[in-house]
């Protein structure tokens, strides 16, 4: 075979990496450039429950999970999880914090005295926090250290093997 | 001096002045308390609408709001922009592009805001810079390549077809030119 006719697969070559790297990849997987940079800042009304900041949150590690009723079935399987998480932990000083992105009011409730949810969730009226925290869809989960630092993000349903992982690297301050 | 002349000489008529003043303000307060009982049914509502859409309607504005959020993708979505984008997430982000350039915030600065949250995937044109060089080069070196094969195929068949015209088997010459000879007989007789 002379080197000319070689070129035909040497050719190829790159655009079969292209292939096997573009179809091993999600593209609705955005990464997040906040991931090891401080967590921005919000003010919350909580439902029945005043207001919450993230300033008042310093020193403690927090799970920020945003979710909305109408996720189904990925908010609705994650739930469990997070109230589970949040009644291990509490005494630890792991603080669980929801927030539902639009939603209605009516529906939220629901969805909360199902899970019977005790950690403080509110609503997100202009989307403001969700747009902050480079939200693009629901459930989406930030890990934020003491140091107020965003840890990990995790897009999608959290499995009780990562959220351990993930608690237990906040709570000793990795 | 002049000014105390105009101060003194003003003082007669300062007292008729006063009176006209003490008028014009009671007149104002009277349209005050008109605004305040007559309107507040307007009022809410149209502070609510203003809420809602961020103000009265601006020609300017919006085009502004437009040309920003048309370079912005819509992260819920395949290949719209967030001015096109019929989505709640590409609505509320337009909210907030208007509201950022009300504060006075540049293309440049809501741009990357945005990038500081979503990352460069949130711009429809990627930035002409380091790796993204390739995403606006490789399509000319693409083109420029598939003309130069073109080129290069179109002369091998160019060259075959030379090639192959004065390739006549001389076996089979000679044998046409022998049944044309026996067929209309010797030439000259």
């Amino acid at each position: 075979m002379s080197w000319k006719k070689a070129l035909i697969p040497l050719a190829s070559v790159p655009l079969i990496i292209l292939l096997a790297y573009g179809f091993r990849t999600d593209p609705k997987a955005i990464p997040s450039p906040l991931v090891r940079q401080p967590a921005p800042g919000f003010r919350m009304a909580v439902y029945d429950a005043g207001e919450l900041s993230l300033e008042t949150l310093k020193g403690k590690p927090v799970v920020l999970n945003f979710w909305a009723s109408w996720c189904y079935p990925a908010c609705y399987e994650e739930a469990p999880l997070l109230e589970s998480t949040w009644r291990k932990y509490e005494a630890q000083g792991l603080m669980v914090v929801g927030v539902d992105i639009q939603d209605k009011e009516a529906n939220a409730r629901e969805f909360m005295r199902r899970f019977d949810f005790t950690f403080p969730n509110g609503p997100d009226p202009g989307s403001k926090i969700s747009i902050d925290y480079g939200v693009y869809g629901v459930p989406e989960t930030f890990f934020i250290d003491r140091q107020g630092r965003i840890t990990h993000k995790h897009v999608g349903a959290l499995t009780p093997a990562l959220m351990e992982a993930q608690v237990q690297a906040i709570l000793k301050g990795n | 001096m002049r000014s105390q002349q105009a101060a003194w000489a003003g003082s007669p008529t300062g007292a008729s002045g006063y009176r006209g003043g003490r008028r014009a303000i009671l007149a104002l307060a009277w349209a005050l308390v008109w605004i305040g009982l007559v309107i507040p049914g307007v009022a809410p509502a149209a502070s609510g609408s203003a809420k809602a859409d961020a103000g009265p309607w601006n020609p300017e504005l919006e085009e502004h709001v437009r040309e920003i959020a048309s370079g912005l993708r819509c992260v819920v979505c395949q290949n719209l922009s967030v001015a096109d984008s019929p989505s709640d997430l590409a609505k509320e982000m337009r909210n907030l592009v208007r509201e950022l350039v009300q504060q006075g915030k540049s293309r440049e600065e809501i741009q990357a805001y945005f990038v500081s949250r979503y990352g460069e995937f949130v711009l429809l044109s990627p930035p002409k810079r380091g790796f993204n060089l390739l995403v606006w080069g490789l399509p000319f070196v693409a083109i420029l390549a598939g003309a130069w094969g073109v080129y290069l195929v179109a002369r091998r068949w160019t060259l075959r077809r030379e090639e192959a015209e004065p390739a006549v088997d001389p076996v089979y010459a000679e044998r046409v030119r022998r049944d044309l000879q026996e067929r209309e007989g010797p030439v000259g007789s």
